[in-house]
């Protein structure tokens, strides 16, 4: 576990600006801030996630939880730090992340089926150019049947209720066949039955040694869910096996202790950001 | 023409003393402030381009007008009849594209190109047989497309401008509600206002303003009229009052132009002399904008470039001061603190002393520096604020100690005062801050953690 | 003007270079939509006109590679412009179009008048197109004479099939999920710009056929139309090129023979496309199998009488319940004062039950029969499940629980009334006392 805690006395000897990446974390990440717009959105993160282990994000709204999973694979810019998946950085490693964004990122009205979406978790493999082929249909399928909706495979995507449009996208991650899952609220404004068989998945995946990164907003569950778990706003709070860091002085910590300041400062940055 | 006519002719033009000329500019003129006006509330609104579609959907009924009152015995031509083709139309376009957009049937994107197209594309079928009743007449109804102030008449102008007045008029009685819908229509519909209403009063504005557009500016660019002196003003002011106000003024100034522009050229279509005239005052306003003008942007962006600079200087020599504990130093030493070229440094350095903070010697090799009794204070003052953003940040947003730099480095130079007056409370409170604060980290080592000093 | 009687040489040609052309226009049109970026088409096919202005300038002559050429360039730049003013300056996307689009063509149209006194090309043909001069522009390819804008066409509707057909699975994932398509390393930002010069190519390709207002017809509308009908996104190409061939066949015609029943000559056959498109789809809007307007209406309608249907058969229950029957008379009235649902539906329910052996009339009485009391049985048990299931587990006063179950026991299927029951722990009675009839397949 990693308590963060600031020295109480100057330190003498300042540490390195990067300490040495893990090799073996599934996602390493170190020093990392995001800002939009100059806006710092997440300062000054350091994480090291175990592999694994199934770990849940929470936090405020606002509090960068999105923005963490986004940054760690490229999809917003980083101000500084770097990210290292199984040591090696994203680009080098994308075949062994498997990412499940948002519900509401895309648009369900789009004509596609349920299977169309299951088989794009594989458009990497199967290379620029090339037709969808039965092979890819094939595992399509199969990670259809293992989240139950083999018998909507041709079916469009909005005549799905909202806990089957979910399990198509942990299908679309299924088929990825990836070694770290990063999954964005994969619980929101699903149904309970939905919500046991992810949670179901999630601890198959774990029993043959994959890791699970889920962003999550129900702090009843998380006890239940996660052994790992992150505490997030804006910075990291506490990171660590669940039991030791869900306790109500973190989450307080958490869900109270804003930091004015940083807040104002933040504030300040972001007006200058708007008009320099 | 002869060249001295030419020149009179010009004259005559600018001071008007044509009363048709002066009447018909007039019109234009107000046309472009009415369209200012409303289409900074679409702007807001995000729903410029729905002028778009409205003005193409007025086609078939210009057409259909002409054709039923041609086919009665009367003057196709006659610019009410028209007009009142135009609206009706115009209307049905706006019901057709919210019917569409009814149940997310069709896109809001798509339901404005489907009105947009098929309106027009029954229009120019419409005008093909209009062509066939009477092809003399049926040129007038061309000038709608591209737009002719040479063919409009006193009683037009007349129009043009009333409309325009109303037009102003309405948007002023409703400023502060269309504001209030633009800004936050949730807000507003729990403050009791129907969005719904107001949307649709200004969707009649939009249309009103289109119509009376339509001859001067033509259907097909009638839209500049609404977006482009909107978009100008937008780089001049953050204020919803003012950036009105300016638009409206863009609008006219750009009319005025098209305009005149268009009576020096009669062959040229107005309407796109008006968008140039429109478009030129855009391209000015997005350089030198005061608010968020290009220019602007880059001058402020500088300014802040320099200011940093100077900071990081400011910091660096005292810095090294400490270090060495000597009155002064080399460029190089404090380079290296910086991570900067040695060139970088000596710019920074020699900016010093320009303004009287540092003393610089032996120009040329061997350069040192060192801080004036004013610089030294202004350098305290800034080392000052650094290390108390350090150790706020380690204690409360706990930041690693060898990361804190960084994050410092970012902020403090924005760091309002009372912020700053804030955290030295904060810290004192503490028993940390007496006196310039220690660095939480060692200074022999400069941000990038490598080298020392030697 | 083109002779009001068919003509199969003129006519022929006219109807495939239009068919070329809207078909070359519904593939690309298809993505601009999806990607909710339909107006863009009529930005490009404005913003091009300086390029071919410059370019017929310069070169003097309408058919040629530089006039081509630059029609791209002005297109590509109002993509570049649009973006720019977007991003850099902030702009609202929508403005920055209008912005650039309007002030591109004013351009163009300034250009053109000053810059060519000749016939050839006037700012009119930008609008309307030159579809009906088409046949008189021959090209000879392997000794077959082919009007220019035919050939043109054809080679844009092919090169259009390739790209999309090549990178078909990129769009549909860069369209649908750009996160995704990025996390994959399939470059969302290069298809989006590959998409836009697909677009380009098209616009100016159509644009001198059929005039630039008629190629947004032809990108927006058969679009939008198999939209509503596909439920992928190569179905929907495929409804799209179907409606856009229809388009042109059914516009050609209608340009020519509708006016000549009233005894004119023919209108613009660009214009009678734009009309076509715009009436096949308002005919898929009101006849679409699951969205359509009347497919809607359908399934309220049959959910109305359904319902109406399902409560005469429990009151006709609960009525046996207590020992008593009531007349048909009495049976209306009191769903009358209960639903407000019209006497003239009541009496078609009542026909229809009737005629579907549920209810028997005995005289002035009803009653039900041995299958009717079955149904009637699993609407009250549904029923009073459902008030019981409300005030029990969703704690809801027992006496509001009615309305609400009124209307949740037309929707409860087997496997609804299985869990409410476990979950209110197999209740005997409803929260008003009277005991929740069983069901022998349950």
């Amino acid at each position: 576990m990693r308590e963060v805690d600031g020295p109480k006395e100057p330190v003498e000897t300042g540490p390195p600006p990067f300490s040495e990446h893990s090799a073996d974390s599934p996602l390493s990440i170190h020093a990392m801030t995001v800002a939009y717009d100059r806006r710092p959105v997440l300062w000054d993160v350091d994480l090291d996630i175990p592999p694994g282990s199934l770990v849940g994000i929470v936090g405020p709204n606002g509090a960068g939880k999105s923005t963490l999973v986004k940054a760690a694979i490229d999809l917003v810019p980083t101000l500084s730090g770097r990210v290292r998946i199984f040591g090696k950085p994203f680009q080098s490693r994308r075949r062994m992340v498997g990412y499940v964004p948002q519900r509401e990122s895309v648009d369900w009205e789009f004509p596609v089926t349920v299977l169309d979406v299951a088989c794009m978790g594989l458009y990497d493999r199967i290379g620029w150019c090339r037709r969808v082929n039965r092979a890819a249909k094939e595992r399509g399928m199969e990670a259809l049947e293992r989240v139950g909706l083999a018998d909507f495979a041709d079916r469009q995507i909005a005549r799905l209720s909202g806990g089957q449009q979910q399990r198509t996208f942990l299908a679309r991650a299924l088929v990825q066949d990836a070694h770290l899952y990063l999954m964005d609220e994969p619980f929101a404004a699903v149904d309970a039955a939905t919500e046991e068989s992810i949670v179901e998945l999630l601890r198959e995946l774990r029993s043959t040694g994959r890791t699970a990164v889920v962003v999550h907003h129900d702090l009843q569950t998380v006890r239940r869910y996660f052994d790992h778990v992150l505490l997030l706003n804006t910075r990291v709070v506490a990171f660590g096996p669940t039991e030791e860091v869900f306790t109500p002085e973190h989450l307080q910590a958490t869900y109270s202790g804003k930091l004015t300041l940083l807040e104002e400062a933040s504030e300040a940055l972001s007006k200058h950001g708007s008009s320099p | 023409m002869s060249e001295a006519t030419e020149a009179e002719h010009l004259l005559d033009l600018l001071f008007l003393t044509n009363w048709n000329t002066r009447v018909v500019v007039l019109g234009v003129v107000m046309l472009g402030a009415a369209g200012g006006v409303v289409g900074t509330f679409m702007l807001l609104r995000r729903r410029v381009l729905i002028g778009d579609a409205v003005s193409h959907a007025t086609l078939p009924g210009i057409a259909i007008a002409f054709l039923v009152a041609t086919g009665l015995g009367y003057e196709g031509r006659s610019m009410p009849v028209l007009l009142l083709g135009a609206l009706g139309a115009g209307l049905l376009g706006i019901a057709v594209i919210q019917l569409l957009n009814q149940g997310r049937r069709v896109s809001h994107d798509a339901a404005l190109g489907v009105v947009l197209s098929t309106f027009f594309g029954t229009g120019v079928a419409l005008l093909g047989i209009a062509q066939q009743h009477a092809s003399a007449s049926v040129a007038g109804l061309e000038s709608f497309i591209y737009g002719k102030t040479a063919s409009m008449l006193q009683a037009d102008a007349i129009l043009i401008g009333a409309v325009s007045l109303g037009t102003g008029v309405v948007c002023l009685l409703f400023f502060k509600e269309f504001r209030l819908v633009c800004f936050d229509p949730g807000f507003a519909r729990g403050r009791g206002l129907s969005v719904l209403k107001l949307d649709l009063l200004l969707m009649s504005l939009v249309v009103s303003v289109v119509i009376v557009g339509l001859q001067a500016v033509g259907v097909v660019l009638v839209i500049a009229i609404l977006v482009i002196p909107a978009a100008s003003a937008r780089f001049w002011t953050d204020s919803t009052g003012r950036m009105v106000l300016i638009a409206g003024g863009l609008g006219a100034l750009g009319g005025w132009i098209g305009a005149m522009a268009s009576a020096i050229a009669p062959r040229l279509p107005s309407g796109a002399l008006v968008v140039l005239a429109l478009g030129g005052l855009f391209l000015l306003s997005l350089s030198f904008g005061g608010r968020h003008g290009l220019l602007h942007q880059a001058i402020q962006t500088g300014r802040r470039t320099r200011r940093i600079r100077r900071e990081h200087a400011l910091r660096a020599i005292l810095e090294c001061l400490e270090v060495t504990t000597e009155e002064e130093c080399t460029v190089e030493a404090v380079a290296e603190r910086r991570g900067w070229e040695t060139r970088q440094a000596q710019a920074a350095v020699r900016a010093l002393d320009r303004e009287g903070l540092a003393v610089v010697e032996h120009p040329g090799r061997e350069t040192t520096v060192r801080l004036s009794e004013s610089g030294r204070r202004e350098a305290e003052a800034v080392v000052r604020r650094h290390r108390l953003w350090e150790h706020y940040l380690i204690r409360h947003a706990r930041f690693d100690s060898g990361h804190v730099d960084r994050g410092a480095d970012e902020l403090e130079h924005l760091l309002p005062m009372d912020i700053l007056e804030q955290l030295e409370a904060e810290l004192s409170a503490e028993g940390s801050a007496s006196g310039l604060p220690s660095s939480p980290h060692r200074l022999e080592d400069r941000p990038g953690g490598e080298a020392p000093i030697a | 003007m083109i002779e009001t009687t068919w003509n199969p040489f003129f006519d022929g040609w006219i109807v495939a270079v239009a068919a070329a052309c809207a078909l070359a226009c519904a593939i690309p049109g298809c993505l601009l939509v999806l990607r909710r970026q339909s107006m863009m088409g009529d930005a490009l096919s404005h913003a091009v006109l300086p390029g071919i202005a410059i370019g017929f300038l310069v070169t003097g002559s309408r058919a040629n590679w530089i006039m081509f050429t630059g029609a791209i360039l002005a297109a590509l730049l109002t993509v570049f412009l649009t973006q720019w003013l977007g991003r850099r300056a902030r702009v609202d996307p929508g403005a920055a179009m209008g912005v650039v689009f309007t002030t591109l063509f004013a351009l163009g149209i300034v250009l053109i008048v000053r810059g060519a006194n000749s016939v050839e090309l006037e700012p009119h043909c930008v609008l309307y197109g030159a579809l009906e001069l088409a046949p008189l522009d021959l090209v000879r390819i392997l000794g077959v004479a082919v009007p220019r804008a035919f050939v043109v066409l054809a080679v844009v509707l092919i090169a259009n099939l390739v790209v999309v057909g090549l990178f078909f699975k990129e769009f549909r994932l860069a369209i649908f999920d750009p996160a995704l398509a990025s996390a994959l390393g399939l470059r969302p930002g290069l298809m989006h710009y590959l998409l836009m010069s697909l677009t380009a190519v098209t616009t100016v390709a159509a644009f001198e056929a059929v005039g630039s207002i008629i190629v947004v017809a032809m990108l927006v509308v058969p679009a939008a139309a198999a939209k509503l009908l596909a439920r992928s996104l190569a179905g929907m190409l495929a409804w799209a090129c179907g409606l856009a061939l229809v388009t042109a066949v059914l516009g050609h015609w209608s340009a020519v023979q509708i006016p000549h029943w009233f005894g004119l000559g023919s209108v613009p056959t660009s214009g009678a496309m734009a009309t076509v498109a715009g009436g096949l789809l308002l005919g898929i809007l009101v006849l679409a199998p699951r969205e359509g307007v009347v497919a809607h209406q359908g399934r309220r309608w049959s959910f109305f009488v359904r319902s109406n249907c399902e409560d005469l058969l429990a009151l006709a229950w609960r009525l046996e319940e207590r020992g008593a029957a009531g007349s048909a008379g009495e049976l209306l009235q009191r769903l009358r004062s209960a639903r407000g649902t019209n006497r003239l539906v009541l009496h078609f329910c009542l026909a229809r039950l009737v005629r579907r052996d549920l209810l028997r009339r005995e005289g002035a009485l009803l009653g039900l029969t041995d299958h009717g009391r079955e149904e009637a049985g699993r609407v009250v048990r549904s029923h009073r499940l459902w008030e019981t299931w409300l005030a029990r587990t969703a704690g809801l006063a027992s006496d509001h629980v009615h309305e609400t179950a009124m209307r949740l026991e037309h929707v409860t299927d087997e496997v609804m009334r299985r869990r409410l029951a476990s979950e209110s722990g197999g209740p005997e009675v409803d929260p008003h006392g009277r005991p929740i009839p069983g069901d022998e397949a349950e």
